[in-house]
């Protein structure tokens, strides 16, 4: 039976680089895929693209290209990447140019395009009854592309394919519709490597990362974490595994943890290219890390796209400052209430004072000793530039006019990006990729 | 009585302002355990700082673990909140320290 081996370079845009060359030197791999978007991730890069056209990509794109590109070269493996973010036409000129440097000529690079749905933001209509944000506010809409732009551009003979926003687990779909010839209504194998992208694509979140609880699951090597890569099999089936030497490990309970990792319902995993079913999925331990995944299912792909809709969120202020040693509460306590008083008066939004140290994550434990330090933090939301600077004068002024011994004050103003979702007819969005040679 | 953590593990993720958390038992025997003790009832309980609706549980019994489904406030979504953790990556945590 056909197999193709696909490897997880990135799971985040700063991601570690290391485990990524350590793939594409090693792994024996025909693809390595990084992910890179965060939700907010495309909205900021189309406000960089607006001020420079040939920016608006991962700001790390040159780092990892350059780190990668001669051992892909070398070993014939093709990279995908949603580094493109808000610009993936300026983020393939950009690799073309560094692969020039390198003197890897001949090197095809594409890109996909037809995510930004900006211009069709009349067409919009609210995902799961939340409000539409209003015109003025919009900044950028992206929508969450499928596999099938890139299934072309991997027919196309692309070795290296860049996308904007395209819904994480297609990056790895693509690649596995396009080496096995899968048909893309054959919902149940749209599932299974729907599955398997879903646990490749936050990279080490699936070798150890995000994992370890001393005493109670412990995890070797962090430092050197190697990143996952799965033996998929033309039914779908898949041997997950790590570059041998490399840190964390592969184990039930770390392949269960990221199966459903942002997951709601397990039998409902909505993305373009298919409603994926993780409920009858099973992990079965091969060797000691060697993981066979199998046993996810599909139903039909939904009529609409989903978009993201980065809106002008106004300013949020936040100021902290810390008490310790013997009263350090009570001091603290002392200046949320001079900052409630002080700040009742310049219209701060959704005003937070929180205890850093005691109750700024979960809300105050009923029985938990009081702490040898406390950091005292505000932060709010403001329309306007100079309330929000008050909020930070406010917090600095404890030093000399709050309880005794404040101590590193920090404080920041910036400007808020929110995200809202929405939906979009399918048929309204064209996904199109095109190809540069080296 | 003992600590949730003692018997299983927890993930927490995020998708706008919603948050989900699993729970997996260590022993596959233990599933049961965490099927009758660790409700809807009682997470919605633990989490009610932070949730504006009772909680949703999915069963997965084929990988012995539940998945709740916390919807927070609309301005609690990962990029509007003003928590220090604003995603809710640390709400796995809490959920371990549920006595059972």
């Amino acid at each position: 039976m056909k197999k193709i081996r696909i490897g997880a370079g990135a799971g985040f845009s700063g991601d570690r680089i290391e485990p990524a060359v350590e793939l594409a030197e090693k792994g024996h791999l025909d693809f390595l895929v990084f992910e890179c978007l965060a939700e907010r991730t495309i909205a900021l890069s189309q406000l960089r693209k607006r001020e420079d056209p040939n920016n608006g990509f991962d700001p790390l794109l040159g780092e990892r290209m350059r780190a990668v590109l001669p051992a892909c070269r070398r070993n014939g493996v093709r990279v995908i990447s949603n580094m493109g973010a808000g610009n993936p036409r300026a983020a393939a000129r950009e690799t073309i140019e560094i692969a020039r440097s390198l003197g890897l000529h001949g090197l095809r690079v594409a890109c996909i395009d037809g995510d930004d749905v900006l211009h069709l933001k009349d067409a919009f209509r609210p995902f799961d009854d939340q409000p539409l944000p209003g015109n003025t506010t919009i900044i950028s809409a992206n929508a969450y592309l499928g596999a099938d732009a890139l299934v072309q551009a991997l027919d196309g003979g692309a070795d290296v394919v860049l996308t904007g926003r395209v819904a994480d687990p297609s990056l790895f779909l693509g690649p596995l519709i396009h080496a096995f010839g899968w048909n893309t209504g054959s919902w149940d194998l749209m599932g299974q490597g729907t599955a398997l992208g879903h646990l490749l694509e936050c990279a080490g979140q699936l070798t150890g990362g995000y994992f370890a609880d001393p005493g109670y699951k412990d995890v070797p090597d962090l430092d050197r974490l190697g990143f996952p890569l799965a033996d998929v099999s033309e039914d779908g089936s898949a041997l997950l595994t790590k570059v041998d030497g490399s840190g964390g490990l592969i184990t039930l309970q770390t392949c269960r943890e990221q199966i459903l990792y942002e997951v709601m319902n397990p039998s409902s995993y909505i993305t373009p290219d298919v409603v994926a079913d993780f409920t009858g999925i099973r992990f079965e331990q091969q060797a000691p890390g060697a993981m066979r995944v199998i046993g996810a299912k599909g139903k039909p792909r939904p009529l609409d796209y989903k978009v993201s809709i980065g809106i002008d969120d106004g300013l949020i202020a936040e100021g902290q400052i810390s008490y310790a040693g013997p009263g350090a509460l009570a001091r603290a306590e002392l200046a949320r209430q001079i900052l409630e008083k002080r700040l009742a008066q310049i219209g701060a939004e959704d005003l937070r004072i929180d205890m850093i140290g005691l109750s700024s994550m979960h809300g105050t434990p009923a029985d938990w000793p009081a702490p040898y330090e406390v950091r005292l933090r505000t932060a709010a939301r403001f329309t306007r530039e100079i309330d929000a600077k008050r909020l930070t004068r406010e917090v600095e002024s404890l030093y000399l006019n709050g309880p005794a011994a404040g101590a590193g004050v920090t404080f920041a103003v910036r400007e808020n990006i929110a995200i809202v979702p929405a939906l979009i007819a399918r048929e309204l969005v064209r996904p199109t990729f095109s190809m540069e040679v080296a | 009585m003992m600590k949730l953590r003692t018997i299983a593990h927890a993930r927490a993720g995020d998708k706008g302002n919603l948050v989900n958390i699993s729970v997996f038992a260590y022993r596959d025997e233990d599933y049961a355990m965490l099927v009758e003790r660790v409700t809807e009832e009682r997470v919605s309980e633990l989490f009610r700082e932070h949730i504006t609706r009772p909680v949703t549980r999915y069963c997965v019994p084929n990988l012995c673990g539940l998945n709740f489904v916390l919807q927070r406030r609309p301005t609690d979504s990962v990029t509007r909140s003003l928590r220090l953790d604003a995603h809710g990556k640390s709400l796995s945590s809490l959920m371990l320290s549920m006595e059972i």
